[in-house]
């Protein structure tokens, strides 16, 4: 059997001596959705930067498999080859679209940057793509042209995707992918998501503190409190009999209407 | 060409003491070295306002000779309040030989345009360059620039010329035309049109570029690679006028649009000053002057 594609062992993060997360260790693998839950201040943004390579841990390794098949620490690689990755092999969904975009450019040029980034040099082609990657998000085509200012945050957040994914990554870094979207777009977004994820084969690491979220797009699910994981195992079964005082407590506080 | 005038007692040759010129040289060299890579310098306050040229003035201040012949051009033409006041206060200060002649000078300095008669080797052209960094409209933050540089990150310069075809078939961008040097990094030409990048390339002359305002000086060394960005199904195209300039017939120079009354009229006439007047020196017509041949008129 392969190596994971990313695996963690130990991280700790301290901001001085206040804690960000302590002790994580998991494997993800390609087409695996991993969901990391928790309240606010748990620690699930400072793990997801640690294993994105955006903070340095003060303790514990990442390793990633890269596309040549050679294993790498995160934190040994350099800031070029950590870019690079960044536009080619990762993604990140921000909970801002705005964040993730850059609002002042059409949402063509949006999508075709990453292209642009790693050499494309053909605008007959790069817009084809872009043409593409807009139908597979469920993005009208003939708004190709406008800026993500006009589209709505449902829409943005599909953008966002589509930016994303032009460069068929590997993994993807979601951060609370539906937050301040209504119900049914969210249910939309999901939709569409968990058939790219399943077409593409993605792995994928969200985090999000809606716990519907993690059990429609989630195989597996972390559950985070004070910086630690308190509890992970299959989503189904984290959700159904949930183990620790802290999860029968977050699965119980869902409200039913 | 003007002989040289006595200059102003008081002032160090060429107005800037030898320990400031000393600096920017070393600025120079390294950028020499490292074609099209911006070098911080420590810009002085020149007796002129920023946007005046203080950048392309201390550079010329500081390779200044006392053999030298100095042409100096805004927008082309040598006879603009810019340019007469930067030539006078070089021929007070160092008391070089002065021209308006391309061919004549050695050193060139010039805020807008490239001569239209080709540089040969030996000569330097001084760009006064108003925003030395082709990122900054795109990305606002200096040290996020640096780092694009330093990893040649250069595909958000693309973002832009994609989003020019795409709103207006074609990249609209004409002056301050992006070129990547060497193919490795990308610069600004400064305010040039786009007509006066192809000059650029393969240059046998010494281009320097000073920034005063922002203080940055980079060069491009005698025949250096310069291209102008572009792509592949969208060349980058020089700029073409329709008519040939009024005064002289040139259909090969870059022309200024005069209005020339309040009834719409208007007419083509050569950006480049001394250009188009050894043009007409040589005999040539162009359909607005008043002893133009028949066959030459509107």
């Amino acid at each position: 059997m392969t190596a994971p594609l990313l695996e963690a062992r130990g991280l700790t993060k301290w901001y001085g001596d206040r804690l960000g997360c302590r002790d994580v260790s998991f494997d993800i693998r390609e087409g695996e959705v991993l969901a990391i839950v928790g309240e606010s201040g748990s620690g699930k943004s400072t793990l997801l930067s640690l294993l994105s390579g955006q903070l340095a841990p003060s303790a514990g390794t990442v390793a990633y498999r890269m596309r040549d098949g050679s294993i790498r620490d995160l934190v040994s690689l350099s800031e070029a080859e950590r870019r690079f990755l960044f536009r080619t092999d990762w993604g990140f969904v921000h909970q801002d679209a705005a964040k993730g975009l850059r609002m002042g450019v059409s949402a063509g040029g949006n999508v075709g940057e990453r292209l642009m980034a790693v050499g494309a040099r053909h605008y007959g082609d790069i817009r084809a793509k872009a043409e593409d990657w807009l139908e597979r998000v469920e993005i009208d085509i003939a708004r190709i042209d406008e800026k993500p200012t006009a589209y709505s945050g449902g829409m943005r957040q599909r953008l966002q995707i589509a930016r994303n994914l032009v460069t068929a990554p590997r993994l993807v870094f979601m951060d609370e992918p539906t937050g301040g979207l209504d119900v049914s777009v969210q249910a939309r977004l999901l939709d569409l998501l968990k058939r790219l994820v399943a077409d593409m084969g993605l792995a994928v690491i969200v985090v999000t503190h809606d716990l519907a979220v993690a059990r429609l797009l989630s195989d597996r699910i972390m559950v985070m409190r004070r910086g630690r994981v308190i509890e992970a195992g299959l989503t189904d079964r984290v959700l159904d009999d949930p183990r620790e005082a802290y999860t029968q407590l977050l699965v119980s506080s869902i409200l039913q209407p | 060409m003007t002989a040289p005038i006595k200059r102003t007692e008081g002032y160090a040759f060429a107005y800037l003491d030898e320990q400031t010129k000393r600096m920017i040289r070393r600025a120079i060299l390294k950028a020499v070295a490292i074609p099209g890579h911006q070098v911080p310098f420590a810009a002085r306050d020149m007796p002129m306002p920023y946007g005046w040229g203080t950048g392309g003035i201390q550079v010329t201040a500081a390779i200044l000779g006392p053999a030298d012949v100095l042409k100096v051009i805004d927008q082309g033409a040598d006879d603009t309040t810019n340019a007469v006041s930067i030539r006078a206060f070089f021929q007070k200060t160092a008391g070089v030989a002065v021209t308006t002649r391309t061919g004549e000078a050695s050193v060139i300095q010039t805020r807008h345009r490239i001569p239209e008669e080709p540089l040969k080797a030996g000569q330097t052209l001084i760009y006064q360059v108003p925003i030395p960094e082709p990122l900054r409209f795109l990305e606002p933050r200096e040290t996020e620039t640096r780092v694009m540089h330093a990893l040649a990150d250069y595909g958000l310069m693309h973002v832009k010329l994609y989003e020019d075809i795409a709103t207006h078939g074609h990249i609209a961008k004409t002056y301050a035309y992006p070129v990547k040097v060497e193919g490795r990094y990308l610069m600004d030409p400064s305010p040039i049109p786009k007509f006066d990048n192809p000059k650029m390339h393969m240059s046998p002359a010494l281009q320097l570029f000073g920034a005063g305002r922002e203080k940055r000086i980079y060069a491009l060394p005698p025949f250096t690679r310069v291209e102008s960005l572009d792509f592949e199904d969208h060349p980058f195209e020089r700029t073409k006028f329709e008519a040939p300039c009024a005064l002289c017939g040139a259909t090969d120079a870059y022309l200024d649009e005069v209005v020339i009354d309040d009834r719409g009229g208007r007419m083509f006439v050569c950006s480049d000053t001394d250009h188009c007047e050894t043009r007409r020196a040589e005999g040539r017509r162009g359909a607005l002057l008043g002893d133009a041949p028949k066959e030459n008129r509107p």
